[in-house]
């Protein structure tokens, strides 16, 4: 079962595939430069020492986010995996 | 055709952490200039390399992901390109990380750029079973392709030919390379039409690229389509329209639909050019960052990391610094030996040795603290500390990349508080970065360094490291604290996004370590031998003039003359003796050196010796007294002296005071002006500043530490006061004036006074 969740509720190691960024302007334009496009797996690398900003490793790099910028990065996961 | 005369001019272009610096490095060696865009103050790396006989210009520009218009690099190195139009760009890639690479690569593409890719890395890339087909990837591109390794210098022949055989073809006319989908392709092509009446825009920019920008709704060319009256209207409607149109089909901006169009081509390029195992896999890099970035033992290894710096840089300072302090001590010997007394060798000595003396004598220690900050920039582990820290820093107001500017600033000892205000260029929000601007001067700079050093070794000498790394815990407390006061007042708002890159953990390369190191130290000494040399000079003068009166020195000499005969009077020895004793006290009351021992002039009597060294005292506080009251009198003195009134209460003599105004210039000010201070008085003095100090009765530990204190705290240097009315403007640089003076007088009461109650440190 596959089922879509918002990439802050993500636990570290999980692996999911990009469905929708719900976000404009530059925060938008930052995440999406940085390779955050529908249809690009990733997987949460880990979480800086106080829980956030959480790292997670898309295409071939590590990419930093603070939670609530992942608030808006929609993630399709295993169910199972949760 | 270009001509066979012209000289070349490259761009190099990349992502940040692609190795740009490597490369450029790499092929321009030592032939390198750093100087500021005009107007701003980002850095602009320029150098050249001679190839076959023909002279190629390299511009570095600053590494961007994008060509968009949120940054000021990202504007620098668009602008560059289209005003400058260079022959060639040679766009840096890292092949280990094709994909987010090629991003910007598409970006100068559809700019039209003609475009040199070079694959850098490779080694990486085939380590991680990456397997680039180059030709395939040149093909589909359409631009030619050079795989490298720019560290081991791989691939740089070949990269040196392509330019210069690119460099005598005539540019392709650049065609449209990608679709962005229906509506928007024709969009972008209504707009080119209406822009094609335009001669303004035709001439300076590629049309397609300006129209794209226009769907894209970036907001530098959209001011300049609003400036177009009918036209311009035009295509503002044509934008709305298309952006109101794909909101409702696909639920999105269009700029979003672009980037995802650009990506969905780079997918497509890599899947012909590229084979690999696309399973995610742990490299070194992620297996050490589940180390250095955990919870517990990440923020550990921070604070040991930071430690191991002082602890390095001090060790490795400690004999180039005794050898330079004996080199000046030997010079200042040499000129007093060849000059004859008077104002010459006082400038010389007083102003210039000492003073410069004073700055360059520090230098071994920046140099190591400067190498230490390029291993931690060029190992990555930089990132690590943004990425740790910023919950952290959010808490007070700031940013992750605040970091950057304070740790560049002194939060780890030895920046500067100028570079520091700079790099704050990579926060976004405006309150965010005028408070990281107001907050980095109370970081421990280099110029701060010679100050802590020169109180450390003097009262502190057995826990050097210790005391660097309390004051560094000290300085941040104060700086997080002001920031968080800052945020919650004068500058409320909320915190701004946090996407960046942790780049892989890299071996760093001793010529880039060297180069970074280099570039800094240079900049350092720059500073001391100008500003510096002629900030000593006026400090001299002002230390110097207006001399006592005549009448006031006569009366000292008299008085003087008085004490040896009184003292003469009262021993009783044979007359033969008693000349000889005569001649020798007289010389030392005029001024001159005792030249030998009392006893070789046939004194034996323990009683006449004891009286002989009570004239002497008596002699030495004649001339400490006349010493003290000729700095009084010169016009630092006076001003000096207006202040003890409020500075006293901290502990503070007019001295000092001297010494903190002439700090307002410039930091490393400071200790040349204690020096001039204190050693004005007697030349001879051949003792070492920390020990002079430890010997005056006027130190002690306590008011070493307030000093420190008020050091670490007080208004920002002049440099800095600039660059920050470059960067804030007038207003903030008053405020900053205002509050830093406010907070090192009350901090430096406190610690004075609670000193005092509990008898701490006197």
């Amino acid at each position: 079962m596959k089922k879509i969740i918002s990439m802050r509720k993500m636990s570290v190691y999980q692996r999911g595939v990009i469905k929708k960024i719900n976000a404009e302007g530059e925060l938008g334009m930052r995440i999406r430069e940085m390779g955050l496009v529908p249809g690009t797996p990733i997987v949460i690398q880990g979480k800086a020492p106080l829980k956030d900003p959480v790292a997670l490793k898309v295409k071939d790099f590590t990419l930093t986010l603070r939670n609530n910028e992942a608030d808006h990065i929609l993630v399709e996961v295993d169910e199972e995996d949760i | 055709m270009k001509s066979r005369e012209k000289t070349i001019t490259i761009a190099l272009a990349g992502n940040p952490n692609s190795g740009k610096s490597t490369l450029f490095n790499a092929l321009t060696g030592s032939r390198q200039h750093v100087a500021n865009y005009p107007g701003i103050t980002v850095e602009k790396k320029t150098g050249w390399f001679q190839h076959r006989e023909r002279e190629i210009h390299v511009v570095d520009l600053p590494g961007i992901y994008s060509l968009s218009a949120y940054s000021i690099e990202e504007v620098i190195a668009r602008e560059f390109l289209i005003n400058e139009s260079p022959d060639l760009v040679v766009d840096i890639v890292d092949a280990s990380n094709l994909e987010r690479n090629l991003y910007l690569t598409v970006q100068l593409l559809e700019l039209g750029s003609p475009l040199i890719l070079a694959l850098n890395m490779m080694d990486m890339a085939e380590a991680m079973d990456i397997r680039i087909d180059t030709h395939r990837l040149s093909e589909l591109l359409g631009v030619p392709v050079v795989g490298m390794v720019a560290r081991n210098k791989r691939g740089i022949d070949e990269l040196m030919d392509l330019i210069l055989d690119m460099s005598r073809e005539s540019p392709k006319p650049s065609s449209r390379l990608i679709s962005y989908g229906r509506d928007l392709d024709e969009a972008i092509e209504k707009i080119s039409q209406l822009l094609k009446e335009e001669p303004e825009i035709r001439d300076r920019y590629p049309i397609e690229w300006f129209a794209l920008k226009c769907v894209e709704r970036d907001k530098k060319i959209l001011k300049i389509v609003d400036r177009l009256g009918d036209r311009g209207r035009k295509i503002r409607e044509i934008v709305e329209r298309v952006a109101h149109h794909i909101r409702i089909t696909l639920e999105e901006d269009p700029e979003s639909i672009i980037a995802d169009y650009r990506y969905g081509y780079i997918a497509g390029i890599i899947q012909g050019a590229v084979k690999r195992k696309s399973e995610f896999r742990l490299n070194l890099s992620d297996k050490l960052d589940k180390v250095l970035t955990h919870r517990f033992i990440g923020p550990l290894f921070m604070l040991f990391v930071i430690y191991l710096m002082y602890d390095f840089t001090f060790w490795a300072s400690q004999a180039p610094l005794e050898l330079l302090d004996k080199t000046f001590s030997v010079l200042g010997d040499i000129v007093n030996r060849i000059l004859p007394e008077g104002d010459l060798r006082s400038l010389i000595i007083s102003g210039i040795i000492d003073g410069v003396g004073g700055v360059l004598g520090f230098v071994p220690i920046i140099v190591f603290m400067f190498f230490s900050i390029a291993v931690l920039e060029d190992t990555g582990y930089m990132a690590r500390m943004a990425y740790m820290m910023d919950r952290v820093l959010r808490w007070f107001g700031l940013h992750g990349n605040s970091m950057l500017a304070l740790i560049i600033g002194g939060g780890i000892s030895g920046g500067c508080a100028v570079p520091g205000v700079l790099a704050t260029r990579t926060l976004k929000d405006t309150k965010e970065r005028i408070a990281t601007i107001l907050v980095v001067p109370f970081m421990n700079c280099g110029a701060k360094l010679p100050i802590y050093a020169l109180f450390i070794s003097a009262f502190f000498e057995n826990q050097r490291a210790k005391m660097m790394f309390i004051i560094t815990m000290i300085s941040w407390v104060f700086s997080l604290i002001s920031a968080k006061i800052i945020r919650v007042t004068v500058l409320r708002g909320p915190s701004t996004p946090f996407v960046m890159e942790l780049p892989p953990y890299r071996a760093p390369t001793l010529k880039g370590l060297l180069i970074h190191t280099w570039e800094r130290t240079w900049q350092y000494i720059k500073k001391a031998g100008t500003i510096i040399l002629a900030i000593s000079i006026v400090m001299w003068a002002l230390l110097s003039y207006p001399k006592l009166p005549e009448g006031v020195i006569k009366s000292y000499e008299t008085k003087r003359l008085e004490i040896v005969k009184d003292s003469l009077r009262k021993i009783d020895i044979a007359p033969d003796i008693k000349v000889r004793l005569r001649e020798y006290l007289l010389r030392y009351a005029k001024g001159g050196p005792l030249k030998e021992r009392p006893e070789n002039i046939g004194i034996k009597d323990p009683e006449i010796e004891a009286a002989l060294y009570r004239c002497i005292e008596k002699l030495n506080s004649s001339f400490e007294s006349e010493a003290q009251n000729r700095i009084r009198y010169t016009i630092a003195g006076r001003i000096g002296s207006f202040f003890e009134r409020f500075t006293r209460y901290m502990g503070f003599d007019y001295r000092v005071n001297i010494a903190l105004i002439g700090g307002v210039t410039a930091k490393e000010v400071i200790v040349s002006t204690l020096a001039i201070a204190f050693s004005l008085g007697d030349e001879e003095n051949s003792n070492s500043l920390p020990q002079s100090i430890r010997n005056d009765p006027f130190w002690n530990p306590l008011l070493s530490f307030t000093l420190l204190i008020f050091v670490m705290l007080y208004v920002p240097c002049l440099a800095t006061l600039i660059v920050m009315k470059m960067e804030s403007g007038w207003k903030w640089v008053a405020f900053s004036i205002f509050y830093s003076l406010t907070i090192a007088s009350v901090v430096s009461l406190i610690v004075f006074n609670m000193g005092r109650l509990f008898h701490l440190g006197i």
